[in-house]
């Protein structure tokens, strides 16, 4: 069987397969940010209880694996009676444990934002919540965007891992495709293929485009 | 801080002659190191004083105080007759809590040595984000209020340009307009020059000038420029080692110091320049 043979027979279930990777990265990223930003504002609290939250998840999350994470999630948790569908479970896992990392970038970014600004905003006489929106937040976003596409970038390999639970993407559609016919090379290559395109030229185009408008918001274009 | 209760400080100033400003026996430390020890210092309402001393000397430190970028160790301080640091409470005056704080900082504005403006915001925004996201004005009414003080400090022109577009003089006195939006009783300028390339100073020092001149703005100004401080001020006070060494109307102090550290001061500060 040529490649363009195994292509057409199979490329239908390619595309399947990507479609729900692409899916699991959207929302696992979704997730990922917003447990960024929350557990990141919580490393800076002030309340000590609020800071150790945020440390032991941050730590639970970022010093065990992301496999053994989703396990937990899909088999272990259901013994508490919180059962996920698998889709959902893959992309929780995934979003959860990407978020812990974030969190630091999130914490980085905020703290390199010049203590002028802080002080200049407090002048105004502006709340602390009003101080972080309106003046520190964004300053920190465009500092924080390159080191963001990385981790994008690590959060969409990381979701092939969902495959492990069945979750039908990519990953998992180039593994039965290999047990059905053992054209290992060609089922693996395509895959490897396709998670390269999709990093290389769909996340970090986005990630710089989307640098370019905060910059030239910024003023700094 | 001082966490107890003060019973010797008045909870209110009262009579004819209430400052506007009042350092009454204010010390700062940072660890082992007296930055203000023991200060009394009283502005009255339109007055404009400089301070003036050697680097370490705490006059930077009494402008961050009284802007409450730093807490207090012993002393009270008062804006326009109440107390600023403390609040009244527990039958004498307690440090003040946060809200307490943002009623009285609205007393006070202030511009840095290295202008802090908002980066993502442009001059215009810069000087309308106070007014709209503090005091709650209407947009317009703060696009009208920023545009008529960007006129005096001459920035029209530069309304919509970012920060990163601007001069040093220019984002300075953007700076400046951004912090009369607010309507501030007391200016604070701390060094608001000592960043800016020589020939752009004046249009800033232009700029205080003018406020001076025109307006019955309480103003506390630290800098190193003698010569201007000596053109505007009301008074200039010598700080030497947290404590005021010498005070007296600009002519007297420069032309007939009397301590000898002052003496020693200005002749060095003549030298290098």
């Amino acid at each position: 069987m040529s490649y363009l043979e195994f292509l057409a027979e199979f490329g239908p279930r390619f595309v399947d397969g990507s479609v729900v990777t692409a899916m699991q990265t959207v929302l696992a990223a979704a997730l990922a940010i917003a447990i960024a930003v929350a557990m990141g504002l919580m490393r800076l609290s002030r309340s000590v209880p609020v800071r150790w939250f945020a440390t032991v998840y941050i730590e639970i999350f970022r010093g065990t694996s992301l496999l053994v994470q989703l396990y937990w999630i899909f088999f272990v948790l259901p013994l508490f009676g919180i059962s996920l569908e698998k889709f959902t479970a893959g992309f929780v896992a995934v979003g959860m444990n990407l978020g812990a990392y974030g969190a630091e970038l999130v914490r980085g970014a905020i703290l390199s934002v010049p203590k002028g600004q802080w002080e200049a905003a407090l002048a105004l006489n502006m709340s602390p919540a009003k101080r972080m929106i309106r003046v520190i937040f964004p300053q920190a976003f465009l500092n924080m965007l390159p080191p963001w596409g990385n981790l994008l970038i690590e959060l969409l390999k990381g979701t092939a891992l969902v495959s492990l639970i069945s979750v039908a993407d990519l990953m998992f559609e180039s593994k039965q495709i290999n047990s059905t016919t053992f054209l290992s090379a060609q089922a693996f290559g395509t895959a490897l293929v396709i998670y390269y395109v999709m990093s290389r030229f769909v996340i970090t185009p986005f990630m710089r485009w989307l640098e370019r408008v905060m910059a030239r918001k910024m003023g700094r274009a | 801080m001082t966490k107890e209760t003060l019973s010797d400080f008045p909870l209110e100033l009262e009579g004819a002659d209430v400052p506007m400003v009042r350092f009454s026996k204010v010390t700062k430390r940072y660890g082992d190191l007296t930055v203000l020890d023991s200060l009394d210092l009283d502005v009255a309402e339109g007055e404009m004083v400089t301070i003036i001393g050697p680097s370490g000397s705490g006059k930077t430190t009494v402008l961050r105080m009284l802007m409450t970028l730093e807490t207090i160790n012993e002393g009270v301080i008062y804006v326009d007759g109440k107390p600023l640091t403390h609040m009244p409470g527990n039958g004498g005056l307690v440090p003040a809590d946060n809200r307490y704080l943002r009623k009285m900082r609205a007393n006070i504005g202030m511009c840095f040595q290295h202008f802090n403006l908002f980066p993502h915001m442009t001059a215009i925004e810069n000087c309308m984000e106070g007014p709209v996201h503090v005091l709650g004005l209407p947009k317009r009414e703060a696009r009208e209020r920023s545009e008529e003080l960007l006129e005096m400090v001459g920035m029209a022109d530069k309304r919509d340009q970012h920060p990163s577009r601007l001069s040093g003089g220019q984002q300075q006195r953007v700076a400046i307009a951004r912090a009369l939006a607010m309507r501030p009783k007391v200016m604070l300028f701390d060094e608001v020059t000592s960043a800016l390339d020589p020939e752009v100073i004046g249009e800033v020092t232009n700029v205080i000038r003018r406020l001076v001149a025109e307006h019955n703005l309480t103003m506390l100004m630290v800098t190193h420029q003698m010569g201007f401080a000596k053109d505007i001020s009301d008074r200039v006070c010598f700080f030497f080692g947290g404590r005021i060494e010498e005070q007296g109307k600009p002519e007297d102090l420069f032309g007939n110091p009397q301590r000898e550290r002052t003496q020693q001061f200005l002749s060095a500060v003549k030298e290098a320049s």
